[in-house]
């Protein structure tokens, strides 16, 4: 596998100085957007032509897109961006606990999203918060951990800010085993904890004891044991791993069942080797079974390391982040450093488990977008068109969606490629500018939270960002147009 | 409220699809729970918190994994029994129809580069039409995709349109606009364009109307056009300083099948005209400098030095006669074209003497373009205020119609000029509308009718149905100026 990016299609050849004799030389080929009656006319000519569907961009952002279509920097600046984030080689090498690898103390946790208090923590960040200080220890009982959240004996801050990401409620503590990821490429690091497994987990809100009693199982025995079987593996490439993943019908959200049976294949040797207990072994290897979205929590930070290598370029309108904490939305941007651009956070449009319905979800939650940040999930549907069932739809709108994204991404990744679309590279490099002026939404495969804390999973299905984080991006970056 | 349980051994179904038959046997009448679903511990957790205990309600070894458990909590039997059906029919829906969508329509200029056929390097143009606040925008992504541009958007502001002409030149890529109505370029019309016969003209124009008289009276010469490079009402300002018009005409230059250049242009600021006369006597192909208004000549009288350059004959098209003249009045000309407007009051001035414009160079002859003027007044129907938010004269006629009525009608008219012009984009048969309006005119009208014998209207049909109703048609815009003036004194052309 080449590690090489060859940033095909990083953006559209230079004329050279010819492509005013060469305009004169034929017939032109005519890309038109606007009025209908010019089209018609040039139909009426037989002429060639490629008609934009275009539609005026949110009002607000009109002014700054302007201002941005003035900036000099902006396309160079996102070239090196995706550049940067074609070239992370994510490498999967240790478990540790987080404690040691994200610098956690006693009293602090981590939670997805965007940063947020208490008092706007919705249901399912609220159960996963008091989940936590059961599970550390900090308080005897769910009550009394709700009164040490609310009066800010803890505190919490976005994964985000430490380089983690979490999936759905994303809540780590010091204790819990995370994935250490480092990248090859530029040295950075990245973690996130193990996957629960599904139904009523820490990560969807839920706190009862079999959840903490997992959860200290998972730190006794399944983090040492991944860790020592990684270790003796030597660092597992993920950059590799995403694209077979790929070849092999997982989008890498809300199918991970190709890159679970990997790991497990990669791991298993070892496992048994350095594992222990054969009955622990047994169990490590059932639990990683057991659950097809094991293999989420190398994905997304992965991804992350991806992202994060393409932050902080002036003048660059690449998403870096896209992030829900069950109230807001945010997305972050390369040119605009570490600030969130945050809006309501909707409610996915799915399918639910029974005894479940509309009223039961809670809004977006989860650091898991930044799946679909780096291309993967709803952007590289078509590498997975069962997802589309999640919303009624046929396998052809698998592969509209992924076209679609591609509207509002500057670059194909070169080796992480989709089959079924001739390997095309899947999109890299959500442009600000280019959702706000296309229209188009990010997609975003997701699983659905019950509102209630405790609740756990309800359902899964497809949702979007506000547009008000884009405009709200659009506007900052044009700001700093020198 | 009855439960039943069915367990099918061995039977798998992935577990979107089980979701959606779940869902769908719910939504049956009368069902308060169903689930279809594989008989992992997860989800018999679910149906036992549903209340439903699996063990309890089948026989046999408790169901695992590997089998499926279709489970419906319902009012009656009747209500379980279709559930159950539509567990059934959900899961044996035939595989959808499936494989690659037809493409969706490109959403942005970056992504209808992106489909242009291989080889199209440097031969794309982006015609952009979109609201003025937006030009800027799409025009920029288009030059950034390595397009040349086309912006017939007006509303662009000129800070705009310089930055866009900068960018375009670091590139090798021509912008023709803002505000640019005519193009023809490798034989395709753009905007408002004329069907011109092939031959060795090429043009460069600030004007699109302007352009398009001068194709027109070509044309009725027999004379053929290459190319018509449009570059924006603005372009031979001191701000834009002729960005486009200098490359246009290089590259004109350089094209051995140009054999004549023409350069349209209102009277452009004395500084870029200056500039651009030295650029067209650099060169190596004649060039004629055609600028239009107050104190210059008629794109007629350009067009007869062309074709003496070219060395063909020309003579201008017959007159069809109209109306005789009646009583005395003023002369009210209604224009779609500010150059027919702006070339009509040059060639007036000097002998009707004082003239209101709505678009007059001299700001202290200006008169209001909604109306409301005494005197000769010639009326730029184009003008901002007139077509703001809505569609351009020469393709939604409502403006003249309303407003020939309105003149033809006012005690002090003698005669009425107004243009039509013709081609792609223009109205489809301008004339229609027209003729019943001319024929009721109180006093004689003049209409230069701007158009080709290839143009998609019919010029013949268009002259009929004109000239029958009452019309003098002319194809020089200057020449039916002059007609009109004559008219409205009184006395016949």
């Amino acid at each position: 596998m080449t590690t090489e990016p060859t940033g095909s299609m990083l953006s559209a050849p230079v004329a050279t100085h010819g492509a005013l004799a060469r305009l004169l030389a034929a017939e032109p080929t005519v890309v038109t957007a606007g009025i209908a009656v010019l089209e018609d006319a040039l139909a009426d000519q037989g002429v060639a032509t490629v008609p934009v569907a275009w539609r005026p961009p949110p009002a607000a952002a009109a002014d700054a897109l302007a201002r941005l279509a003035g900036d000099s920097r902006v396309e160079q600046a996102n070239t090196e961006a995706v550049t940067r984030f074609m070239a992370a080689h994510p490498m999967l090498v240790d478990v540790q606990p987080a404690a040691d690898v994200l610098g956690l103390e006693r009293g602090q946790l981590l939670h997805a999203g965007p940063p947020i208090d208490w008092a706007s923590a919705s249901g399912p960040l609220r159960g996963a918060i008091i989940g936590a200080l059961l599970y550390e220890g900090w308080a005897d009982d769910a009550e009394a951990a709700e009164r040490l959240a609310e009066r800010g004996g803890v505190t919490w801050e976005p994964c985000h800010h430490r380089g983690a990401v979490g999936p759905m409620a994303g809540i780590v503590s010091p204790s819990m085993p995370v994935w250490v990821l480092d990248d090859a490429t530029n040295g950075r690091r990245s973690a996130c904890t193990l996957n629960e497994g599904l139904g009523k987990v820490l990560r969807y809100g839920a706190f009862e004891p079999a959840v903490v009693e997992r959860l200290r199982w998972m730190e006794a025995v399944l983090g040492p044991a991944l860790g020592a079987a990684l270790r003796a593996h030597g660092p597992l490439d993920v950059r590799a791993m995403l694209a077979t993943m790929l070849a092999m019908g997982d989008e890498g959200h809300n199918r991970n069942r190709a890159g679970t049976g990997i790991l497990i294949r990669e791991l298993a040797p070892h496992l048994v080797r350095t594992g222990g207990a054969s009955d622990d072994v047994a169990d490590v290897l059932a639990f990683m079974h057991s659950n097809d979205h094991f293999a989420l929590n190398v994905v997304m930070p992965a991804c992350k390391l991806a992202a994060e290598a393409a932050a902080d370029i002036p003048g660059s309108t690449v998403v870096t982040t896209m992030a829900r904490n069950g109230t807001e939305f945010g997305i972050r941007v390369s040119g605009t450093g570490d600030r969130w651009f945050t809006g309501p956070a909707g409610t996915p449009d799915g399918l639910f488990f029974p005894g479940f319905g509309p009223a039961d979800a809670n809004p977006d939650i989860g650091d898991s977008a930044i799946t679909e940040t780096a291309g993967m999930g709803g952007f590289a549907m078509a590498a997975s068109p069962s997802i589309v069932q999640f919303v009624g739809g046929e396998v052809a709108d698998a592969f509209a969606t992924t076209a679609r994204m591609r509207e509002i991404t500057l670059a194909e990744h070169p080796t992480s490629t989709i089959p079924g679309l001739g390997f095309q590279g899947i999109a890299i490099g959500i442009d600000v500018r280019l959702v706000l002026r296309s229209g188009v939404m990010p997609t975003i495969n997701t699983g659905m939270a019950g509102k209630v804390a405790g609740t756990g999973q309800v359902g899964a299905g497809l949702v979007e960002p506000p547009v008000e984080c884009f405009v709200r991006a659009a506007q900052a970056l044009a700001d700093l147009v020198p | 409220v009855i439960v039943a349980v069915t367990v099918h051994r061995g039977r798998y179904h992935d577990s979107v699809a089980l979701m959606r038959a779940s869902s769908a046997a719910t939504d049956v009448p009368d069902v308060d729970h169903a689930l279809a679903a594989m008989a992992t511990p997860l989800n018999r957790g679910l149906l036992a918190d549903l209340g439903i205990d699996v063990d309890a309600e089948v026989g046999g070894a408790p169901p695992g994994p590997d089998d499926l458990v279709v489970a419906v909590r319902a009012l009656d039997a009747a209500a379980v029994a279709a559930a159950v059906a539509v567990v059934e029919a959900t899961l044996a829906a035939p595989p959808r129809s499936g494989g690659p969508a037809e493409a969706e329509p490109p959403r942005t200029i970056e992504a209808a580069a992106r489909r242009l056929p291989a080889g199209a390097d440097g031969t794309a143009v982006a015609l952009i039409s979109v609201p003025g606040p937006s030009a800027f925008v799409e025009a920029m992504a288009a030059l950034t995709s390595g397009l040349h541009v086309m912006v017939f958007s007006d509303g662009v502001p000129v800070d705009q349109e310089v930055a866009l002409k900068a960018e375009a030149a670091r590139r090798g890529l021509l912008v023709m606009g803002p505000d640019c109505g005519t193009a023809i370029v490798g034989g395709v019309g753009l905007g408002f364009a004329n069907v011109v016969r092939p031959g060795g003209v090429g043009l460069v124009a600030a004007s699109g109307t302007g352009a398009q008289q001068v194709c027109a009276l070509l044309d009725a010469a027999g004379i053929g056009v290459r190319h018509v490079l449009g570059v924006g009402g603005r372009d031979l300002s001191s701000a834009v300083g002729g960005a486009s018009t200098l490359p246009a005409l290089a590259a004109l230059d350089a094209d051995p099948e140009v054999s004549v250049i023409v350069v349209v242009s209102k009277a452009p600021a004395a500084d870029v005209a200056e500039r651009v006369s030295r650029a067209a006597v650099a060169c190596t192909t004649p060039t004629v400098l055609a600028f239009v208004g107050p104190g210059h000549p008629s794109l007629t009288e350009s067009v007869m030095r062309v074709a003496s350059v070219a060395g063909q004959p020309w003579v201008e098209p017959d007159w069809r006669h109209g109306r005789s003249p009646g009583r005395r009045g003023v002369l009210v000309g209604l224009f779609s074209g500010g150059t027919n407007c702006l070339e009509a009051l040059g060639v007036l001035e000097p002998v009707l003497g004082r003239i209101g414009s709505n678009i007059h160079p001299d700001h202290t002859r200006r008169i209001p373009a909604l109306g409301g003027a005494t005197g000769h007044r010639l009326v730029d129907l184009g003008d901002d205020e007139l077509t703001a938010g809505r569609p351009h004269p020469m393709i939604d006629q409502r403006v003249l119609l309303d407003r020939l009525i309105a003149e033809s009608h006012a005690a002090d008219v003698g005669a009425i000029h107004l243009d039509v012009v013709l081609g792609h984009g223009a109205h489809p048969d301008p004339a229609a509308a027209l003729a019943p309006l001319i024929a009721d005119s109180p006093v004689p009208v003049v209409v230069s009718l701007v158009g080709t014998a290839g143009d998609p209207q019919g010029i013949e049909r268009q002259t009929t149905a004109l000239n029958h109703a009452g019309a003098w048609v002319m194809r020089s815009n200057a020449s039916a100026a002059v007609a009109a003036a004559s008219l409205a004194s009184g006395a016949a052309p």
